[in-house]
């Protein structure tokens, strides 16, 4: 029993990876894509049928090139650099919970890497270790424009971890959880965290585009002012793991986003659906067929975030860096603490009023 | 002095509210770019499909045969004085007897050669022929080298097929112009090209 629980758990982690890169992968072609649909054009078309095969002839090319590291930088710290930010941006994706259950003879097996008590805390910590590999890759470069980049993308990460922070005490407040699937089970029957937290959101989502140093926040590797910024020096896979990071952060970040805001894989006449399938199926085919919905709804809400990181990318220009800085201290900051205090207020006051009317 | 009326007052006022909030201008623009997003696309997959580029463009060059399928040329040499890249050579030669359905003067040029790296499509070899031998094609352009063999394009290459004939929608700019106003007010669908005399 002990040996088929973690056999389960192997291949559910293995699988949970697998899809992260498999993701992130065809993000890189999606983003060529996108970014060819917003400028009239057509985007990559001829690797494949639409370009399918262009994210394996794009890691070809990463692979087949020179894997050159600059006489003057630290050896050790410039290969630690990508690998700190791959496996950082990977660890996160285990927590996430992509659908309910399955079950097979009897056993009930979540569609979750691991199910911890303090899932939500965990996917902070390793995203705030995510900037390490950014500040040592920068760092160990021995460039100046790496380091300039570098130390852009620690300060940015580190003001808007605290918003972001900040804006999600609301939503704890509201869940008294720390875990991510009882966050999830909690938003069942169309009752999403969006519709409490309108303003959280708008700050997470703008926290969560700055800590992916995404367009508008992109300022890290602005080429204008930076050649490449903190990956300048960096060629061969080791700047494909770096890019690759990049895009795992955004499907990990989106997939957050909907765990938190967008009820997960929950979605409306989600239970009528269970009923009609358990009824119709028996109890466990029914209910797989049931998770699997699910389980489309939840990729269905955290592509389209992938997506919208895409569409704000090709949309708005950079920020200015003061203009930055402004916006994260002087008004995200104040702006989350605020929700705070609204939330608190709505919990002690507002609350009770609804629950008797209701009742 | 106002030089066009495409210019506008720069004005210095403080931004409102909604202004300064930001978001409501970025959700303006993603409407702007979504829109993009859904509209036609305006590429021509080059390769497979070739756009159509008007009845006097320059493309390859075309020595002609007249009616009865004799070549036009003389090789007089005009063409390549006239050349400004000198980009044409020939090698003249007198017609024997029995030849006569071949070349339709005594002398022809048993050698034409074109250096396609040395041309630049300005046409004026097609000027200076008195025989209206030499012609660039408006329909194909030179294609992509991939070895120095290529580069120099023999009669083999240049003299026209009797059984792909080549001809022209219009000879001139006015002409062109017109018969683009015909197709565009939907006059004439289908025109059957002039050939070249």
């Amino acid at each position: 029993m002990e040996l088929t629980e973690f056999t389960i758990k192997s291949i559910t982690i293995v699988a949970v990876f697998a899809l992260t890169l498999v993701i992130a992968m065809y993000s890189t072609w999606a983003e060529r894509k996108v970014a060819g649909f917003i400028q009239d054009r057509r985007g990559p078309n001829r690797a494949g049928w639409g370009g399918l095969l262009q994210p394996m002839a794009d890691a070809g090319k990463m692979f087949f090139k020179e894997d050159f590291i600059p006489a003057l930088a630290n050896k050790w710290l410039f290969i630690a650099g990508p690998s700190l930010a791959m496996l950082t941006a990977l660890l996160a994706s285990a927590v996430i919970p992509f659908g309910s259950t399955f079950r097979f003879n009897g056993v009930e097996v979540p569609l979750q890497g691991v199910e911890s008590n303090i899932g939500i805390l965990y996917v902070f910590g390793v995203v705030a270790l995510g900037v390490y590999g950014i500040m040592i890759g920068g760092w160990a470069s021995n460039n100046k424009f790496s380091l300039l980049g570098a130390i852009r993308a620690a300060s940015q990460n580190i003001s808007y971890e605290i918003a972001m922070g900040l804006s999600l005490i609301a939503v704890l407040m509201m869940s008294s959880s720390l875990s991510l699937g009882e966050i999830v089970s909690q938003q069942h029957g169309g009752n999403w965290n969006i519709f409490y937290q309108p303003l959280g959101f708008i700050i997470f989502l703008t926290c969560s585009f700055a800590e992916c140093n995404r367009v508008p926040f992109d300022l890290p590797e602005c080429e204008t002012e930076l050649v490449g910024g903190y990956h300048t020096e960096y060629g061969s896979m080791k700047l494909g793991f770096y890019l690759f990071a990049e895009y795992i952060n955004m499907f990990i970040s989106s997939a957050i986003i909907s765990t938190l805001y967008f009820g997960g894989y929950n979605y409306p006449g989600m239970d009528w659906v269970y009923n009609q399938l358990t009824s119709a199926m028996g109890t466990a085919t029914g209910h797989n067929i049931a998770t699997l919905i699910g389980t489309a709804v939840f990729f269905g809400k955290a592509l389209f975030f992938v997506f919208f990181y895409m569409w704000v990318r090709w949309t708005i220009p950079r920020f200015r860096y003061d203009q930055l800085m402004n916006l994260g201290w002087k008004k995200l900051i104040p702006l989350a603490i605020i929700n705070i205090i609204l939330t608190a207020a709505g919990i002690l006051f507002l609350k009770p009023i609804i629950t008797q009317i209701l009742n | 002095m106002q030089l066009t009326n495409r210019s506008k007052q720069v004005s210095n006022k403080e931004m409102t509210f909604m202004e300064r909030a930001y978001l409501p201008a970025i959700a303006t623009g993603l409407g702007i770019t979504i829109k993009h997003f859904f509209a036609k696309k305006v590429t021509i997959e080059y390769p497979e499909v070739k756009r159509y580029l008007g009845p006097v463009f320059r493309g390859r060059h075309i020595l002609k045969r007249d009616a009865d399928g004799k070549e036009r040329c003389t090789a007089c040499g005009l063409c390549a004085v006239a050349c400004p890249a000198e980009a044409i050579s020939m090698v003249a030669a007198e017609r024997e007897k029995g030849e006569e359905n071949l070349y339709r003067e005594e002398k022809y040029a048993a050698v034409y050669e074109v250096n396609m790296l040395r041309c630049i499509f300005c046409g004026l070899c097609e000027e200076a022929c008195p025989k209206q031998a030499v012609y660039l094609r408006h329909d194909e352009f030179v294609p992509v080298f991939t070895d120095r063999d290529q580069v120099i394009w023999g009669k083999d290459l240049l003299v026209e097929d009797m059984n792909n004939r080549y001809t022209r929608e219009a000879w001139t700019k006015e002409e062109a112009k017109a018969l683009d106003d015909k197709r565009a007010n939907g006059e004439v669908t289908n025109v059957t090209p002039r050939p070249v005399p």
